[in-house]
Protein backbone atom coordinates (compact mmCIF):
# COMPACT_ATOMS: atom_id res chain seq x y z
CA UNK A 1 0.00 0.00 0.00
CA UNK A 2 1.12 3.35 -0.74
CA UNK A 3 2.74 4.69 2.54
CA UNK A 4 1.98 8.41 2.56
CA UNK A 5 -1.68 9.71 1.72
CA UNK A 6 -1.96 10.85 -1.74
CA UNK A 7 -5.21 12.46 -0.94
CA UNK A 8 -5.70 14.34 2.23
CA UNK A 9 -9.38 13.93 3.05
CA UNK A 10 -10.30 12.00 6.36
CA UNK A 11 -13.62 10.88 6.05
CA UNK A 12 -13.50 9.17 2.34
CA UNK A 13 -11.44 6.50 2.41
CA UNK A 14 -14.78 5.47 4.99
CA UNK A 15 -17.41 6.06 2.83
CA UNK A 16 -15.81 4.43 0.01
CA UNK A 17 -15.43 1.46 2.07
CA UNK A 18 -18.73 1.53 3.29
CA UNK A 19 -20.67 -0.43 0.80
CA UNK A 20 -18.28 -3.50 0.84
CA UNK A 21 -17.70 -3.69 5.03
CA UNK A 22 -21.83 -3.30 5.39
CA UNK A 23 -21.98 -6.11 2.73
CA UNK A 24 -19.51 -8.34 4.58
CA UNK A 25 -20.14 -7.59 8.12
CA UNK A 26 -24.25 -8.62 7.19
CA UNK A 27 -24.15 -11.34 5.33
CA UNK A 28 -20.74 -12.92 6.10
CA UNK A 29 -19.68 -12.13 9.67
CA UNK A 30 -22.51 -11.72 11.65
CA UNK A 31 -24.21 -15.48 10.19
CA UNK A 32 -21.01 -16.81 10.49
CA UNK A 33 -20.66 -16.31 14.34
CA UNK A 34 -24.21 -17.31 14.61
CA UNK A 35 -23.26 -20.35 13.27
CA UNK A 36 -21.23 -21.30 15.97
CA UNK A 37 -23.63 -19.14 18.42
CA UNK A 38 -26.25 -22.15 17.18
CA UNK A 39 -23.74 -25.06 17.09
CA UNK A 40 -24.25 -25.08 21.02
CA UNK A 41 -27.76 -24.71 21.32
CA UNK A 42 -29.99 -27.44 20.52
CA UNK A 43 -32.94 -25.85 18.52
CA UNK A 44 -36.66 -27.19 18.27
CA UNK A 45 -37.93 -27.00 14.11
CA UNK A 46 -39.33 -23.80 14.23
CA UNK A 47 -36.94 -22.33 16.17
CA UNK A 48 -39.01 -21.22 18.88
CA UNK A 49 -37.15 -23.02 21.74
CA UNK A 50 -33.35 -23.18 22.32
CA UNK A 51 -31.49 -25.31 25.18
CA UNK A 52 -27.62 -24.64 25.61
CA UNK A 53 -26.05 -27.80 25.33
CA UNK A 54 -22.39 -27.47 25.20
CA UNK A 55 -20.32 -29.27 23.07
CA UNK A 56 -22.81 -31.94 22.99
CA UNK A 57 -23.88 -31.31 18.93
CA UNK A 58 -20.29 -31.80 18.76
CA UNK A 59 -20.28 -34.74 20.14
CA UNK A 60 -23.22 -36.17 18.46
CA UNK A 61 -21.26 -35.21 15.54
CA UNK A 62 -18.49 -37.29 16.44
CA UNK A 63 -20.73 -40.29 17.33
CA UNK A 64 -22.68 -40.39 13.93
CA UNK A 65 -21.73 -42.92 11.82
CA UNK A 66 -23.33 -41.44 9.32
CA UNK A 67 -21.16 -38.33 9.85
CA UNK A 68 -17.85 -40.08 9.96
CA UNK A 69 -18.51 -41.87 7.11
CA UNK A 70 -19.63 -38.89 4.78
CA UNK A 71 -16.56 -37.27 6.36
CA UNK A 72 -14.13 -39.67 5.19
CA UNK A 73 -15.81 -39.70 1.29
CA UNK A 74 -15.48 -36.40 1.27
CA UNK A 75 -11.56 -36.80 2.19
CA UNK A 76 -11.64 -39.74 -0.53
CA UNK A 77 -13.39 -37.35 -3.28
CA UNK A 78 -11.25 -34.51 -2.76
CA UNK A 79 -8.10 -36.42 -2.87
CA UNK A 80 -9.49 -37.84 -6.16
CA UNK A 81 -10.37 -34.91 -7.70
CA UNK A 82 -7.31 -32.99 -6.60
CA UNK A 83 -4.71 -35.85 -7.68
CA UNK A 84 -6.61 -37.06 -11.10
CA UNK A 85 -7.48 -33.41 -12.10
CA UNK A 86 -4.46 -32.06 -11.31
CA UNK A 87 -1.51 -34.61 -12.90
CA UNK A 88 -4.23 -34.38 -15.93
CA UNK A 89 -4.36 -31.18 -16.29
CA UNK A 90 -0.32 -30.58 -15.89
CA UNK A 91 0.27 -32.74 -18.67
CA UNK A 92 -2.13 -30.86 -21.08
CA UNK A 93 -1.02 -27.48 -20.30
CA UNK A 94 2.60 -28.43 -20.67
CA UNK A 95 1.32 -29.55 -24.22
CA UNK A 96 -0.86 -26.71 -24.99
CA UNK A 97 2.98 -24.60 -24.10
CA UNK A 98 4.61 -25.63 -27.27
CA UNK A 99 5.23 -22.95 -29.56
CA UNK A 100 3.36 -24.91 -32.58
CA UNK A 101 0.93 -23.55 -34.85
CA UNK A 102 -2.52 -24.03 -33.83
CA UNK A 103 -2.15 -24.20 -30.30
CA UNK A 104 -4.62 -21.30 -29.70
CA UNK A 105 -7.41 -23.04 -31.41
CA UNK A 106 -6.68 -26.20 -28.83
CA UNK A 107 -6.58 -23.95 -26.03
CA UNK A 108 -9.60 -22.38 -26.32
CA UNK A 109 -11.08 -25.90 -26.68
CA UNK A 110 -9.45 -26.92 -23.44
CA UNK A 111 -10.10 -23.89 -21.11
CA UNK A 112 -14.10 -24.32 -21.69
CA UNK A 113 -15.29 -26.16 -19.60
CA UNK A 114 -14.45 -23.37 -16.94
CA UNK A 115 -17.91 -21.81 -17.95
CA UNK A 116 -19.90 -24.96 -17.58
CA UNK A 117 -21.99 -25.09 -14.14
CA UNK A 118 -21.24 -28.49 -11.66
CA UNK A 119 -24.78 -28.79 -12.17
CA UNK A 120 -24.54 -28.97 -15.85
CA UNK A 121 -21.56 -31.47 -16.10
CA UNK A 122 -23.74 -33.75 -13.41
CA UNK A 123 -26.29 -33.37 -15.70
CA UNK A 124 -24.29 -34.42 -18.87
CA UNK A 125 -22.35 -37.04 -16.78
CA UNK A 126 -25.72 -38.53 -15.57
CA UNK A 127 -26.75 -39.07 -19.52
CA UNK A 128 -23.56 -40.35 -20.56
CA UNK A 129 -23.67 -43.27 -17.75
CA UNK A 130 -27.45 -43.74 -18.19
CA UNK A 131 -28.41 -47.05 -17.68
CA UNK A 132 -30.68 -47.86 -19.59
CA UNK A 133 -29.21 -46.11 -22.87
CA UNK A 134 -25.87 -44.13 -22.28
CA UNK A 135 -22.62 -43.83 -24.40
CA UNK A 136 -20.50 -45.24 -21.90
CA UNK A 137 -23.07 -47.81 -20.73
CA UNK A 138 -23.42 -49.20 -24.05
CA UNK A 139 -19.20 -49.05 -24.63
CA UNK A 140 -18.99 -51.52 -21.28
CA UNK A 141 -21.36 -53.29 -22.46
CA UNK A 142 -19.79 -53.64 -26.12
CA UNK A 143 -16.28 -54.52 -24.67
CA UNK A 144 -16.95 -56.82 -21.92
CA UNK A 145 -20.64 -57.55 -22.39
CA UNK A 146 -21.28 -56.33 -18.78
CA UNK A 147 -24.40 -53.63 -17.81
CA UNK A 148 -23.02 -51.16 -15.03
CA UNK A 149 -25.65 -49.23 -13.15
CA UNK A 150 -24.48 -46.37 -11.18
CA UNK A 151 -27.91 -46.32 -9.74
CA UNK A 152 -27.55 -49.43 -7.37
CA UNK A 153 -23.74 -49.53 -7.35
CA UNK A 154 -22.12 -47.27 -4.46
CA UNK A 155 -18.83 -47.37 -5.33
CA UNK A 156 -19.12 -46.75 -9.24
CA UNK A 157 -21.72 -43.85 -8.71
CA UNK A 158 -18.76 -42.18 -6.32
CA UNK A 159 -16.40 -42.71 -9.17
CA UNK A 160 -18.59 -40.96 -11.84
CA UNK A 161 -19.10 -38.35 -9.80
CA UNK A 162 -15.46 -37.95 -9.27
CA UNK A 163 -15.15 -37.89 -13.28
CA UNK A 164 -18.01 -36.12 -13.45
CA UNK A 165 -16.27 -33.20 -11.20
CA UNK A 166 -13.09 -33.53 -12.34
CA UNK A 167 -14.08 -32.71 -16.03
CA UNK A 168 -15.94 -29.74 -14.79
CA UNK A 169 -12.38 -28.38 -13.04
CA UNK A 170 -10.21 -28.78 -16.19
CA UNK A 171 -10.68 -25.52 -18.11
CA UNK A 172 -10.12 -23.87 -14.97
CA UNK A 173 -6.86 -25.93 -14.10
CA UNK A 174 -5.44 -25.60 -17.48
CA UNK A 175 -6.08 -22.14 -17.15
CA UNK A 176 -3.77 -21.40 -14.03
CA UNK A 177 -1.51 -23.86 -15.36
CA UNK A 178 -0.97 -22.56 -18.69
CA UNK A 179 -0.16 -18.83 -17.02
CA UNK A 180 2.22 -20.66 -14.56
CA UNK A 181 3.91 -22.27 -17.45
CA UNK A 182 4.53 -18.34 -19.26
CA UNK A 183 6.11 -17.43 -15.71
CA UNK A 184 8.76 -19.84 -16.56
CA UNK A 185 11.88 -18.53 -18.67
CA UNK A 186 12.33 -20.33 -21.74
CA UNK A 187 16.44 -19.73 -21.38
CA UNK A 188 15.74 -22.06 -18.65
CA UNK A 189 14.72 -24.74 -20.52
CA UNK A 190 16.69 -23.82 -23.32
CA UNK A 191 19.58 -24.65 -20.97
CA UNK A 192 18.79 -27.38 -19.88
CA UNK A 193 18.29 -28.62 -23.30
CA UNK A 194 21.70 -27.94 -24.36
CA UNK A 195 22.68 -29.48 -21.37
CA UNK A 196 20.81 -32.90 -22.91
CA UNK A 197 18.29 -33.05 -21.29
CA UNK A 198 15.35 -34.77 -23.06
CA UNK A 199 11.53 -33.78 -22.64
CA UNK A 200 10.37 -35.44 -20.24
CA UNK A 201 13.76 -35.11 -17.76
CA UNK A 202 13.27 -31.37 -18.41
CA UNK A 203 9.89 -31.78 -17.60
CA UNK A 204 10.62 -33.53 -13.80
CA UNK A 205 14.11 -31.10 -13.45
CA UNK A 206 12.94 -27.72 -14.15
CA UNK A 207 9.16 -27.65 -15.62
CA UNK A 208 7.41 -29.51 -12.59
CA UNK A 209 9.21 -27.67 -9.60
CA UNK A 210 8.85 -24.14 -10.88
CA UNK A 211 5.18 -24.97 -11.22
CA UNK A 212 4.66 -26.10 -7.53
CA UNK A 213 3.27 -22.44 -6.88
CA UNK A 214 0.91 -22.68 -9.29
CA UNK A 215 0.23 -26.66 -8.34
CA UNK A 216 0.09 -25.79 -4.55
CA UNK A 217 -2.12 -23.47 -5.44
CA UNK A 218 -4.66 -25.16 -7.25
CA UNK A 219 -4.28 -27.92 -4.73
CA UNK A 220 -6.09 -25.82 -2.33
CA UNK A 221 -8.84 -24.29 -4.65
CA UNK A 222 -9.37 -27.77 -6.04
CA UNK A 223 -9.64 -28.73 -1.98
CA UNK A 224 -12.56 -25.80 -1.60
CA UNK A 225 -14.14 -26.92 -4.59
CA UNK A 226 -14.47 -30.38 -4.05
CA UNK A 227 -15.84 -29.64 -0.61
CA UNK A 228 -18.35 -26.52 -1.30
CA UNK A 229 -18.97 -26.92 -5.09
CA UNK A 230 -20.07 -29.63 -5.83
CA UNK A 231 -23.08 -29.41 -4.39
CA UNK A 232 -25.58 -29.00 -7.58
CA UNK A 233 -23.10 -31.92 -9.50
CA UNK A 234 -24.39 -34.03 -6.91
CA UNK A 235 -27.86 -32.97 -5.99
CA UNK A 236 -28.25 -33.33 -9.78
CA UNK A 237 -26.75 -36.42 -10.32
CA UNK A 238 -27.13 -38.70 -6.91
CA UNK A 239 -28.65 -36.90 -4.24
CA UNK A 240 -26.06 -38.24 -2.51
CA UNK A 241 -26.82 -41.93 -2.82
CA UNK A 242 -27.56 -44.86 -3.92
CA UNK A 243 -27.59 -45.18 -0.07
CA UNK A 244 -25.55 -42.85 1.27
CA UNK A 245 -22.68 -43.54 -1.52
CA UNK A 246 -21.80 -39.55 -2.62
CA UNK A 247 -23.32 -37.92 0.53
CA UNK A 248 -20.09 -35.66 0.86
CA UNK A 249 -20.65 -33.32 4.02
CA UNK A 250 -21.79 -30.53 2.15
CA UNK A 251 -24.89 -32.42 0.70
CA UNK A 252 -25.30 -33.54 4.32
CA UNK A 253 -25.36 -30.33 5.77
CA UNK A 254 -27.92 -29.40 3.57
CA UNK A 255 -30.18 -32.53 4.31
CA UNK A 256 -29.84 -32.01 7.70
CA UNK A 257 -30.44 -28.22 7.91
CA UNK A 258 -33.12 -27.92 5.82
CA UNK A 259 -35.07 -31.39 5.30
CA UNK A 260 -34.58 -32.93 8.72
CA UNK A 261 -34.23 -29.50 10.30
CA UNK A 262 -31.79 -30.58 13.12
CA UNK A 263 -30.70 -26.98 13.45
CA UNK A 264 -27.94 -27.26 16.41
CA UNK A 265 -26.19 -30.28 14.67
CA UNK A 266 -26.51 -28.62 11.05
CA UNK A 267 -24.67 -26.00 12.64
CA UNK A 268 -21.84 -28.05 14.10
CA UNK A 269 -21.30 -29.38 10.96
CA UNK A 270 -20.85 -25.44 9.32
CA UNK A 271 -18.31 -25.83 11.93
CA UNK A 272 -16.34 -28.04 11.06
CA UNK A 273 -16.28 -26.88 8.11
CA UNK A 274 -15.24 -23.31 8.85
CA UNK A 275 -12.57 -24.82 10.80
CA UNK A 276 -10.87 -27.00 7.78
CA UNK A 277 -11.31 -23.72 5.61
CA UNK A 278 -9.30 -21.86 7.91
CA UNK A 279 -6.61 -24.57 8.16
CA UNK A 280 -6.77 -24.23 4.27
CA UNK A 281 -6.68 -20.63 4.21
CA UNK A 282 -3.82 -20.17 6.95
CA UNK A 283 -1.90 -23.03 4.76
CA UNK A 284 -2.50 -20.83 1.51
CA UNK A 285 -1.48 -17.37 2.94
CA UNK A 286 1.66 -19.03 4.72
CA UNK A 287 3.10 -20.90 1.41
CA UNK A 288 2.44 -18.73 -0.84
CA UNK A 289 3.26 -14.85 -2.05
CA UNK A 290 0.00 -15.03 -4.68
CA UNK A 291 -2.75 -13.83 -2.48
CA UNK A 292 -5.00 -13.29 -5.11
CA UNK A 293 -8.05 -15.77 -6.25
CA UNK A 294 -10.18 -16.65 -8.46
CA UNK A 295 -13.65 -18.30 -6.94
CA UNK B 1 11.93 -22.76 -27.75
CA UNK B 2 12.82 -24.65 -30.72
CA UNK B 3 9.95 -27.85 -31.41
CA UNK B 4 10.94 -30.36 -34.02
CA UNK B 5 8.84 -31.58 -36.76
CA UNK B 6 7.88 -35.26 -35.59
CA UNK B 7 7.92 -33.84 -31.83
CA UNK B 8 4.98 -31.65 -33.38
CA UNK B 9 3.21 -34.01 -34.89
CA UNK B 10 2.92 -35.89 -31.64
CA UNK B 11 1.67 -33.29 -29.54
CA UNK B 12 -0.95 -33.00 -31.82
CA UNK B 13 -1.87 -36.65 -32.49
CA UNK B 14 -1.59 -36.47 -27.95
CA UNK B 15 -3.64 -33.41 -27.89
CA UNK B 16 -6.50 -34.61 -29.88
CA UNK B 17 -6.99 -37.70 -28.42
CA UNK B 18 -7.04 -36.17 -25.37
CA UNK B 19 -9.78 -33.35 -26.73
CA UNK B 20 -11.67 -35.77 -28.42
CA UNK B 21 -12.10 -37.71 -25.02
CA UNK B 22 -12.99 -34.43 -22.95
CA UNK B 23 -15.44 -32.86 -25.57
CA UNK B 24 -17.45 -35.90 -26.43
CA UNK B 25 -19.94 -35.72 -23.40
CA UNK B 26 -20.42 -31.89 -25.18
CA UNK B 27 -20.48 -33.37 -28.31
CA UNK B 28 -22.23 -36.52 -27.15
CA UNK B 29 -25.22 -33.82 -25.33
CA UNK B 30 -25.18 -31.77 -28.13
CA UNK B 31 -26.34 -34.51 -30.36
CA UNK B 32 -28.77 -35.96 -27.72
CA UNK B 33 -30.68 -32.74 -28.15
CA UNK B 34 -31.06 -32.66 -31.40
CA UNK B 35 -32.91 -36.07 -31.76
CA UNK B 36 -36.47 -37.50 -32.01
CA UNK B 37 -38.17 -38.62 -28.89
CA UNK B 38 -38.02 -42.01 -30.14
CA UNK B 39 -34.41 -42.08 -31.07
CA UNK B 40 -33.52 -40.15 -27.88
CA UNK B 41 -33.82 -43.74 -25.79
CA UNK B 42 -32.73 -45.81 -28.87
CA UNK B 43 -29.92 -48.73 -27.64
CA UNK B 44 -27.12 -49.04 -29.15
CA UNK B 45 -27.34 -44.68 -28.83
CA UNK B 46 -27.14 -42.41 -31.98
CA UNK B 47 -23.69 -40.58 -32.01
CA UNK B 48 -24.86 -38.44 -35.32
CA UNK B 49 -27.28 -35.57 -34.50
CA UNK B 50 -30.64 -35.54 -35.98
CA UNK B 51 -32.92 -31.81 -36.85
CA UNK B 52 -35.08 -31.92 -33.91
CA UNK B 53 -32.81 -29.54 -32.01
CA UNK B 54 -35.44 -26.53 -32.17
CA UNK B 55 -38.45 -28.65 -31.17
CA UNK B 56 -36.96 -29.82 -28.43
CA UNK B 57 -35.95 -26.48 -27.69
CA UNK B 58 -39.40 -25.43 -27.70
CA UNK B 59 -40.64 -28.09 -25.44
CA UNK B 60 -37.66 -27.67 -23.01
CA UNK B 61 -38.32 -23.73 -23.21
CA UNK B 62 -42.15 -24.62 -22.23
CA UNK B 63 -41.58 -27.28 -20.02
CA UNK B 64 -39.23 -25.36 -17.77
CA UNK B 65 -40.43 -21.89 -18.40
CA UNK B 66 -36.56 -21.47 -19.93
CA UNK B 67 -37.44 -18.08 -20.83
CA UNK B 68 -38.36 -16.43 -17.34
CA UNK B 69 -35.27 -18.29 -16.11
CA UNK B 70 -32.72 -17.52 -18.57
CA UNK B 71 -33.93 -13.77 -17.93
CA UNK B 72 -33.59 -14.25 -14.20
CA UNK B 73 -30.23 -15.85 -14.20
CA UNK B 74 -28.80 -13.11 -16.44
CA UNK B 75 -30.21 -10.27 -14.49
CA UNK B 76 -29.11 -10.97 -11.14
CA UNK B 77 -25.64 -12.12 -12.68
CA UNK B 78 -25.16 -8.87 -14.42
CA UNK B 79 -26.32 -7.10 -11.39
CA UNK B 80 -24.24 -9.25 -8.97
CA UNK B 81 -21.14 -8.53 -11.46
CA UNK B 82 -21.39 -5.24 -11.39
CA UNK B 83 -22.29 -4.30 -7.99
CA UNK B 84 -19.16 -6.32 -7.75
CA UNK B 85 -16.89 -4.12 -9.90
CA UNK B 86 -18.15 -0.82 -8.11
CA UNK B 87 -17.69 -1.96 -4.53
CA UNK B 88 -14.02 -3.30 -5.15
CA UNK B 89 -13.22 -0.56 -6.99
CA UNK B 90 -14.25 2.17 -4.37
CA UNK B 91 -12.38 -0.08 -1.71
CA UNK B 92 -9.28 -0.86 -3.25
CA UNK B 93 -9.13 2.95 -3.83
CA UNK B 94 -9.67 3.81 -0.23
CA UNK B 95 -6.80 0.98 0.38
CA UNK B 96 -4.16 2.73 -1.78
CA UNK B 97 -4.63 6.55 -1.86
CA UNK B 98 -5.28 7.56 1.75
CA UNK B 99 -2.36 6.50 3.51
CA UNK B 100 -2.24 4.79 6.79
CA UNK B 101 -6.19 5.52 8.07
CA UNK B 102 -6.99 3.92 11.35
CA UNK B 103 -8.73 0.72 10.99
CA UNK B 104 -7.78 -0.03 7.50
CA UNK B 105 -5.91 -3.14 8.17
CA UNK B 106 -9.05 -4.46 10.25
CA UNK B 107 -11.39 -3.66 7.03
CA UNK B 108 -8.76 -5.16 4.59
CA UNK B 109 -9.09 -7.79 6.55
CA UNK B 110 -12.75 -7.65 7.04
CA UNK B 111 -12.32 -8.11 3.31
CA UNK B 112 -10.15 -10.82 3.08
CA UNK B 113 -11.94 -13.27 5.65
CA UNK B 114 -14.86 -13.55 3.02
CA UNK B 115 -12.59 -15.91 1.12
CA UNK B 116 -12.83 -18.12 4.15
CA UNK B 117 -16.81 -17.94 4.29
CA UNK B 118 -17.81 -19.93 1.65
CA UNK B 119 -21.81 -19.74 2.21
CA UNK B 120 -22.04 -23.55 3.88
CA UNK B 121 -20.12 -22.19 6.66
CA UNK B 122 -23.02 -19.44 7.08
CA UNK B 123 -26.10 -21.21 5.50
CA UNK B 124 -28.87 -21.29 8.31
CA UNK B 125 -28.17 -18.32 9.52
CA UNK B 126 -27.93 -16.27 6.20
CA UNK B 127 -31.39 -18.15 5.21
CA UNK B 128 -32.77 -17.39 8.28
CA UNK B 129 -31.43 -13.53 8.41
CA UNK B 130 -33.09 -13.63 4.38
CA UNK B 131 -36.50 -14.30 6.02
CA UNK B 132 -36.18 -11.28 8.88
CA UNK B 133 -35.92 -9.27 5.69
CA UNK B 134 -38.63 -11.06 4.04
CA UNK B 135 -36.44 -11.58 1.47
CA UNK B 136 -36.68 -14.72 0.84
CA UNK B 137 -37.72 -15.93 -3.24
CA UNK B 138 -37.14 -11.99 -3.99
CA UNK B 139 -33.97 -10.46 -6.23
CA UNK B 140 -32.94 -8.72 -3.10
CA UNK B 141 -32.08 -12.44 -1.99
CA UNK B 142 -30.32 -13.26 -5.09
CA UNK B 143 -28.36 -11.03 -5.35
CA UNK B 144 -27.68 -8.51 -2.32
CA UNK B 145 -25.28 -11.02 0.07
CA UNK B 146 -22.91 -11.41 -3.34
CA UNK B 147 -22.33 -8.21 -3.65
CA UNK B 148 -18.54 -7.87 -1.91
CA UNK B 149 -15.65 -9.44 -3.66
CA UNK B 150 -12.44 -9.58 -2.02
CA UNK B 151 -11.10 -10.74 -5.42
CA UNK B 152 -12.18 -8.01 -6.92
CA UNK B 153 -10.45 -5.95 -4.23
CA UNK B 154 -7.21 -7.03 -4.66
CA UNK B 155 -7.12 -7.49 -8.22
CA UNK B 156 -7.94 -3.72 -8.00
CA UNK B 157 -5.70 -3.11 -5.28
CA UNK B 158 -2.75 -4.20 -7.17
CA UNK B 159 -3.77 -2.55 -10.08
CA UNK B 160 -3.77 0.59 -8.20
CA UNK B 161 -0.72 0.27 -6.95
CA UNK B 162 1.52 -0.06 -9.94
CA UNK B 163 -0.11 3.60 -11.28
CA UNK B 164 2.88 6.08 -10.27
CA UNK B 165 1.85 8.39 -6.61
CA UNK B 166 3.11 11.10 -8.20
CA UNK B 167 0.19 11.12 -10.87
CA UNK B 168 -2.10 11.55 -7.74
CA UNK B 169 0.22 14.36 -6.44
CA UNK B 170 -0.09 16.17 -10.11
CA UNK B 171 -3.75 15.57 -10.07
CA UNK B 172 -4.02 17.23 -6.56
CA UNK B 173 -1.96 20.15 -7.41
CA UNK B 174 -4.61 20.77 -10.15
CA UNK B 175 -7.28 20.99 -8.01
CA UNK B 176 -8.53 18.00 -9.15
CA UNK B 177 -10.36 16.05 -5.82
CA UNK B 178 -9.99 11.98 -5.59
CA UNK B 179 -12.96 10.93 -7.32
CA UNK B 180 -12.33 12.81 -10.40
CA UNK B 181 -8.75 11.42 -10.34
CA UNK B 182 -10.73 7.86 -10.02
CA UNK B 183 -12.94 8.36 -12.56
CA UNK B 184 -10.40 10.08 -15.17
CA UNK B 185 -7.32 8.67 -14.39
CA UNK B 186 -7.72 5.09 -12.44
CA UNK B 187 -11.07 3.67 -13.92
CA UNK B 188 -9.46 3.88 -17.50
CA UNK B 189 -6.75 2.13 -16.66
CA UNK B 190 -8.94 -0.54 -15.48
CA UNK B 191 -10.51 -1.80 -17.97
CA UNK B 192 -8.59 -5.21 -18.59
CA UNK B 193 -9.23 -5.80 -15.05
CA UNK B 194 -12.51 -5.15 -15.56
CA UNK B 195 -13.65 -6.97 -18.66
CA UNK B 196 -11.61 -10.12 -16.13
CA UNK B 197 -13.85 -9.50 -12.94
CA UNK B 198 -16.81 -9.01 -15.29
CA UNK B 199 -16.56 -12.81 -16.56
CA UNK B 200 -15.65 -14.30 -13.09
CA UNK B 201 -18.30 -13.14 -11.28
CA UNK B 202 -20.98 -13.58 -14.01
CA UNK B 203 -19.68 -17.04 -14.39
CA UNK B 204 -20.02 -17.25 -10.69
CA UNK B 205 -23.23 -16.39 -10.36
CA UNK B 206 -25.05 -18.27 -13.17
CA UNK B 207 -23.86 -21.24 -12.54
CA UNK B 208 -24.36 -20.59 -8.50
CA UNK B 209 -27.04 -23.46 -7.34
CA UNK B 210 -27.43 -24.36 -3.86
CA UNK B 211 -28.50 -20.59 -2.34
CA UNK B 212 -31.34 -20.19 -5.21
CA UNK B 213 -32.11 -23.82 -4.69
CA UNK B 214 -33.43 -22.89 -0.57
CA UNK B 215 -34.27 -18.82 -1.18
CA UNK B 216 -36.17 -19.53 -4.31
CA UNK B 217 -39.91 -20.83 -3.47
CA UNK B 218 -42.02 -20.44 -6.83
CA UNK B 219 -41.09 -21.00 -10.49
CA UNK B 220 -41.47 -17.25 -11.73
CA UNK B 221 -38.16 -16.86 -9.37
CA UNK B 222 -36.39 -19.60 -10.41
CA UNK B 223 -33.09 -19.48 -11.72
CA UNK B 224 -31.38 -21.70 -15.54
CA UNK B 225 -29.44 -24.24 -12.93
CA UNK B 226 -32.35 -25.11 -11.13
CA UNK B 227 -34.54 -25.47 -14.05
CA UNK B 228 -31.95 -27.73 -15.03
CA UNK B 229 -33.08 -30.17 -12.27
CA UNK B 230 -36.57 -29.34 -12.92
CA UNK B 231 -36.40 -30.56 -16.27
CA UNK B 232 -34.42 -33.62 -15.06
CA UNK B 233 -37.82 -34.40 -12.26
CA UNK B 234 -40.26 -33.90 -14.79
CA UNK B 235 -38.49 -35.43 -17.97
CA UNK B 236 -36.43 -37.87 -16.40
CA UNK B 237 -39.23 -40.70 -16.09
CA UNK B 238 -40.59 -40.45 -19.67
CA UNK B 239 -36.50 -40.04 -20.22
CA UNK B 240 -36.54 -37.34 -22.43
CA UNK B 241 -32.95 -36.59 -22.78
CA UNK B 242 -33.28 -35.01 -25.72
CA UNK B 243 -35.50 -32.19 -23.91
CA UNK B 244 -33.40 -31.93 -20.88
CA UNK B 245 -30.26 -31.61 -22.82
CA UNK B 246 -31.67 -28.79 -25.05
CA UNK B 247 -32.25 -27.04 -21.87
CA UNK B 248 -28.92 -27.86 -20.68
CA UNK B 249 -27.23 -26.62 -23.86
CA UNK B 250 -29.55 -23.43 -23.66
CA UNK B 251 -28.09 -23.04 -20.20
CA UNK B 252 -24.77 -23.42 -20.83
CA UNK B 253 -24.66 -20.75 -23.65
CA UNK B 254 -24.45 -17.33 -21.91
CA UNK B 255 -21.22 -18.07 -19.74
CA UNK B 256 -19.64 -19.61 -22.89
CA UNK B 257 -20.22 -16.65 -24.78
CA UNK B 258 -18.55 -14.59 -21.99
CA UNK B 259 -16.01 -16.57 -22.06
CA UNK B 260 -14.81 -16.81 -25.51
CA UNK B 261 -15.78 -12.46 -25.63
CA UNK B 262 -13.23 -12.13 -23.11
CA UNK B 263 -11.26 -14.91 -22.97
CA UNK B 264 -8.24 -12.27 -23.94
CA UNK B 265 -8.87 -10.02 -20.99
CA UNK B 266 -9.04 -12.55 -18.98
CA UNK B 267 -5.81 -14.16 -19.77
CA UNK B 268 -4.67 -10.63 -19.35
CA UNK B 269 -6.31 -9.55 -16.51
CA UNK B 270 -4.73 -12.98 -15.21
CA UNK B 271 -0.83 -13.03 -16.28
CA UNK B 272 -0.55 -9.35 -14.90
CA UNK B 273 -1.47 -10.48 -11.78
CA UNK B 274 0.64 -13.54 -11.70
CA UNK B 275 3.70 -11.41 -12.19
CA UNK B 276 3.89 -10.45 -8.69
Amino acid sequence: MHAQSRFPNKLLPYILLSPSIVVIAVFFIIPTVKSIYQSFFRVSPFGDRRIFVGFDNFVRLFNSPAYVQSLLRTLIFATAVVLIGLSFCMIVAVLLNQRIRGMSVFRTFFIWTYAISPAIAGTIWALMFNPATGPVVYLVKLLSGKSINWMNDGRLALAIVIVAAVWKMLGYNVIFYLAGLQAIPTELLEAASIDGANGIKRFFRVTFPLLSPTTFFLLIMNMLYAFFEVFGLIDIMTKGGPGNATEVLVYKLYKDGFISIDIGFASAQSVVLFVFVTVLTILQFRYTQQKVFYG
Amino acid sequence: MKVYKRQKIQVYVVLSILLVVVMFPVYYAFVMATLSDKDSYSFPPKFLPSFHLIQNMREAWKSAKMGRLMFNSAFIAIVVALAKIVFSILAAFAFTYFGDFKGKYLFFSLILITHMLPLPVRLLPTYDLMKAFKWVNTYYALTVPFFASATGTLLFRQLFLTVPGSLADAARIDGAGPMRFLWHVLLPLSKTNMGALLLIEFNYIWNEYLWPLIITTTPEMRVVQIGIKMLLASEAQAADWNVIMAGTIMAMLPPLVMLLIFQKTFMEGFSMKEEK
